[in-house]
Formats: C-alpha cells, structure tokens, sequence
C-alpha cells in the first residue's frame, strides 16, 4: 500500500498541509482564494489530481470525464461539489468510495491510500440503493453487523434500533423499502450510513428523489446528525439553494468534458440556518450569485 | 372473450365442465372401444389402489404411496444435489463474465438434451440402475437452474454488489447475504423448471431401469395389460407434479421483492 510520504503529525503547524483550499498551483480557476478560511482543521480526505476517461464503443478518442481534478476535505466539513448534471460528480464520488476506479490519480484518507471500497467512506446514493429483500432494520442490520462483526444479535439490534430512531423510521422498521415513501427511504440510507461511524460520508445527490416538502425535514435531520456525530460529509448535488443551506465549503465543478473546479466558496452563513431565513442573510444572495453567474459560464 | 369478469368464481365452473366434458368423451370412447377401461373402471381401480397405500407383497409388488415415496426420495435426491452443483457453478458463472460467455453455448446445449438421452451412457459408466435412475435425475435438475443462477447473478444490480464491497462483506458472506437473495427470484424460477423437468424425467428413467418407483409401476401394469391401473399411476403422477408445482410457487412468493 502506498502511504504519503509525509505524514500529516510532522508537517510544521505554521504552513498547512495545503494551501489554498483544493487549489494546486498551477490549476487556474479565477475566483478568490481563501488561506484557511476561518475553520481551519486537517485535510482528512486528499482527492489528488484523479483523471478518469471512458472508451466509448465505436470512437477513438476516449471521453473524457476530468483530468488532474483535486480537492481536499477537512475534518468535520460539509463540503459540497455542485455542478451541472452529467458533468461527473458521480463518477468523482464513486471513485473517492472506491467502487470505480480513476485513470490516475490518488485518493488518500486519514494520510493513506485507499483503493477499495470501505466502512471508513459510507455511501449515501441517489437512488437509496436498500436490499429490497430485506427489512429497513435488516438494511441497517446488515451494515451494523459488518462494522461489528463481534457484537451480539442484542447489541446489533439496540444499535439499529437507535439509528433508526434518530431518522424517525422506527414505526416502519419491518417494512420493505418498496413500501416506503423516498423520503422514508433516503432516511434508511441515511441510519445505514451513521450506523457504521465512517471517517466520511458520501453523498450522491441524495435528496434528488424526494418531493420537496419531505426534502427539507430530511435535510435538517442530516445536518442534525452530522452536527451530533461530528463526522464528515462530501456532498454532490446539482441543486444551488441545497449546497448553500447545508454546506461550509462548496467547489464549482464545470460542465463536462474535462470538467474542472472554477470555484471554491466558503459558506460564512452562521449555524444554525433555517430554509426559511437564510435568504434573509446579506450573504445569501452574494454566494448565490457568485454560483449562478459561474454555473452560466461555458466550460 | 365473452368470459364474466364479475364472477370471481366462473373459472370453477368452467373447470368442471372442462372435466366432465372429457369424462364424458372419455366414457363414449371406452364403450366404443370395449377395451379400453372406463372411468368408473378407472375409478375402481384407484379405490383398489388408494384402500391399500402402504401394501407390501414383496419386491415387485408395493402399495401406491410406498411407490410415491421412492419416486418423490429418487427426484429429492437427484435435484438437491443437482441444484447445489448448479447454484454454485451458477454463482462463478454470473460473477465472471468471460467465463459465462465461453460455457454458454455449451449449456444451452447441454440444456436442450432430454436427461434420457443420457441413460444409456450412464447406466454404462455406473453399471447400477439405481444409481442411473438418480443420475438422470440429476442431470435434469442441473442445467435450467444453472442457466437461470447464471443469468440472475450476472444481472444484479451494480448498487448492491458496491454496498457489500462498502461493507466490506467477506465473499461467502457476500455470496449468502447479497448475490443469493438478490438472484434469487431467478434462481427459484429455475429450480422450478428444474424440478418439473426432473419428475418429467424419472418416469421413463424407473420405467427403463426398472428402478422401484412409479415409472416402473407404470411400465409395470403395462406388461400386466392392465390399462386402468396405468391411467391411475398418470393421475399419480400429474397430481404430485402439480403438488410440487406448487410448493415452488410459494417459495417464489417468499423470495420475491419490488425493485
Ligand atoms: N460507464 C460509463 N460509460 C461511459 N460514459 C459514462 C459512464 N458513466 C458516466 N459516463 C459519462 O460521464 C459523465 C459524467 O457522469 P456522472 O458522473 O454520472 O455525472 P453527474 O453525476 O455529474 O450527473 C457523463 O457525461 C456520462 O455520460
Ligand atoms: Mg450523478
């Protein structure tokens, strides 16, 4: 296994391990640059210049999704990558959870490579993505009992049982996700995601498939828990108000092919936010902006 | 189409009438015939036999459900282990593309072989007709389950096999409690083919064998010229086939989920 070189303990405390948030030097992308920004912790998560490219059937270039694409998360963030739809953001958090696999490029959690799937980054996908032969409890369960594979049947269970209290869905822990709402759905997702304590988590567009009334409950839930668990979030989404509510840092990912990060905005809106009252905030509409006239830009 | 959909019950009815409408055919044709039994001869025959199910006279001479249970131990046999060898080979199947996609021409072919075509050289490599007589039953019960596992394991979806690999699942674990459920519906459909083709099968495989078991009393009550008996041991036989139909439907329901 490929372990970084220099590991985070020794780097001198006065020059972070990286400079401009997610910026390489050479990587032009316009747009202020924040030294640190106000929340300065460790990187737990480098994504270090991954390029990923598909062989299409019938042409010789290959497609190219993005190249030298590099990003880092800090402990206990909310980051965010938006960005238009097909422009990679799910190729992007799939490679990061190991179950697709860059061109080039290193993927380094807590200072070391990872290159396969693991409990450490828990995936909370689009389409929820629930054994549909299993009960939610039995979702959660089967998450729980591979994290724990020592506990007792009793500890598993009061462990699910407790997750799925915290997402509310302990009325319907025997039933079958096809007989759930997506909201209903997503929040099993969610308790199998927490339930296993992840360095990181993974989110796929996860409230894309909810109708937006539920949308909003689930998404207060989410930021409840994380703020709760203190754990780490990497979020994609394609939904502008949906990254400002909920993110303290989001990187603008341009359209594809050969899609790049144009910006990078820290979210200086104070917790807790209400959906509500948040376009009330001064800098609501300043973030939103900057998002808008960025995401009109051609690639 | 001028079939009632308001009466949830008129399939019943038009069953019966489909049933004695060929009674009726069935009785004109035996007084026309003279030798051919009737069904109330038929009937007599399987009062005889079902009055006397656990009968035993000997080797050659036992009661219809003793006949049954060697048919139904011969077919469970053969089909238990003929359906581990498929699933399993299935699972290696479904999970390795290139290896599916060279053994596929010769399933298929394997498949559309008839287990009977196969007694000759089995009863040649065994030497022992009990042993044949399961073999073909074996034969019988592999390649439609083996053809569905692959199939359905191959098709799983990608978001589950990623959860397992999240979940770092050790690959038996992942084999039991990821690729079987979820292939399973497809497995079951092709243990259901499997299983009915397998009770096709064991008929003429203890007929020509001569293995104790309905197929031999079939072929049995042929050489005693007695026609009644041979249509009872055909009822027998439809109606367990039916039987296990069923419990292979119901599997299916349990195994069965929405996507
Ligand atoms: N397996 C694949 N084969 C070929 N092209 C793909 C494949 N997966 C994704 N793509 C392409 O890569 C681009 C990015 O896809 P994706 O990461 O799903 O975008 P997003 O999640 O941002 O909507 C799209 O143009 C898509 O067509
Ligand atoms: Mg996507």
């Amino acid at each position: 296994m490929w372990t970084r070189t220099e590991p985070e303990d020794q780097a001198p405390a006065a020059a972070p391990l990286f400079g401009p948030v997610g910026v390489l030097p050479q990587d032009d992308r316009g747009g202020s640059r924040r030294q640190g920004g106000t929340t300065v912790s460790k990187a737990m998560l480098e994504v270090e210049k991954i390029s990923k490219h598909f062989t299409l059937s019938g042409q010789k270039e290959p497609f190219c999704v993005f190249r030298d694409l590099s990003l880092q998360v800090r402990e206990k963030e909310y980051l965010s990558v938006l960005g238009h739809s097909g422009c990679g953001k799910s190729t992007l958090l799939n490679i990061i959870a190991g179950i697709d696999t860059a061109n080039s490029g290193h993927i380094i959690l807590n200072g070391r490579e990872v290159q396969e799937p693991g409990l450490d980054r828990m995936v909370v996908f689009q389409n929820f993505a629930l054994m549909p032969w299993l009960t939610v409890f039995g979702n959660v369960r089967l998450a729980v009992r591979a994290r724990y594979p020592e506990w007792s049947k009793q500890q598993v269970a009061d462990w699910v049982d407790k997750y799925l209290d915290m997402v509310g869905l302990s009325g319907a822990a025997n039933k079958r996700p096809w007989e759930l709402s997506g909201g209903m759905r997503q929040r099993a997702g969610i308790a199998r995601a927490f339930s296993v304590k992840p360095s990181i988590m993974l989110l796929d567009e996860p409230f894309a498939q909810i109708d937006a009334l539920t949308r909003g409950v689930i998404q207060d839930e989410l930021v409840r828990m994380w703020e709760e668990t203190g754990i780490t979030i990497f979020m994609v989404t394609h939904d502008v108000d949906e990254a400002i509510l909920l993110s303290d840092r989001i990187m603008l990912m341009s359209p594809g092919p050969q899609a790049k990060f144009m910006d990078e905005i820290e979210v200086d809106i104070p917790r807790p936010r209400k959906r509500i009252s948040i376009i009330e905030h001064p800098r609501f509409y300043e973030i939103r902006n900057r998002i808008i006239s960025f995401l009109s830009q051609k690639g | 189409m001028a079939v009632p959909s308001d009466t949830a019950k008129g399939w019943i009815w038009l069953s019966l009438v489909v049933l004695l409408l060929f009674l009726g055919v069935w009785a004109l044709f035996a007084l026309t015939s003279k030798t051919f039994p009737s069904p109330a001869a038929v009937a007599r025959e399987s009062w005889f036999f079902l009055s006397r199910p656990f009968y035993d006279g000997g080797p050659n001479d036992k009661g219809i459900a003793i006949l049954t249970a060697y048919s139904l131990a011969r077919l469970c046999t053969g089909f238990l282990a003929g359906s581990v060898v498929a699933i399993l080979l299935g699972v290696i199947l479904g999970l390795n593309q290139t290896l599916f996609k060279a053994l596929n021409p010769y399933i298929q072919m394997l498949k559309a072989i008839s287990p009977i075509a196969w007694m000759p050289l089995l009863l040649y490599s065994v030497k022992d007709s009990g042993w044949a007589a399961l073999l073909v039953v074996f034969m019988a019960s592999l390649w439609p389950t083996l053809a569905n596992t692959a199939f359905g394991v191959s098709n799983i979806k990608a978001d589950y096999l990623n959860i397992a690999n999240i979940l770092q699942m050790k690959p038996l674990t992942k084999v039991c409690k990821v690729i079987l459920p979820a292939a399973g519906p497809t497995i079951v459909a092709g243990l259901k083919i499997s299983m009915g083709s397998a009770w096709v099968a064991i008929v003429p495989a203890e007929a020509l064998l001569g293995s104790l078991g309905l197929g031999y009393f079939v072929w049995n009550e042929w050489n005693n010229l007695s026609l009644a008996s041979v249509i009872f041991a055909i009822l027998i036989i439809g109606v367990v086939g039916v039987l296990i139909d069923n419990l292979f439907s119901r599997l299916a329901g349990g195994l069965a989920y929405v996507d």
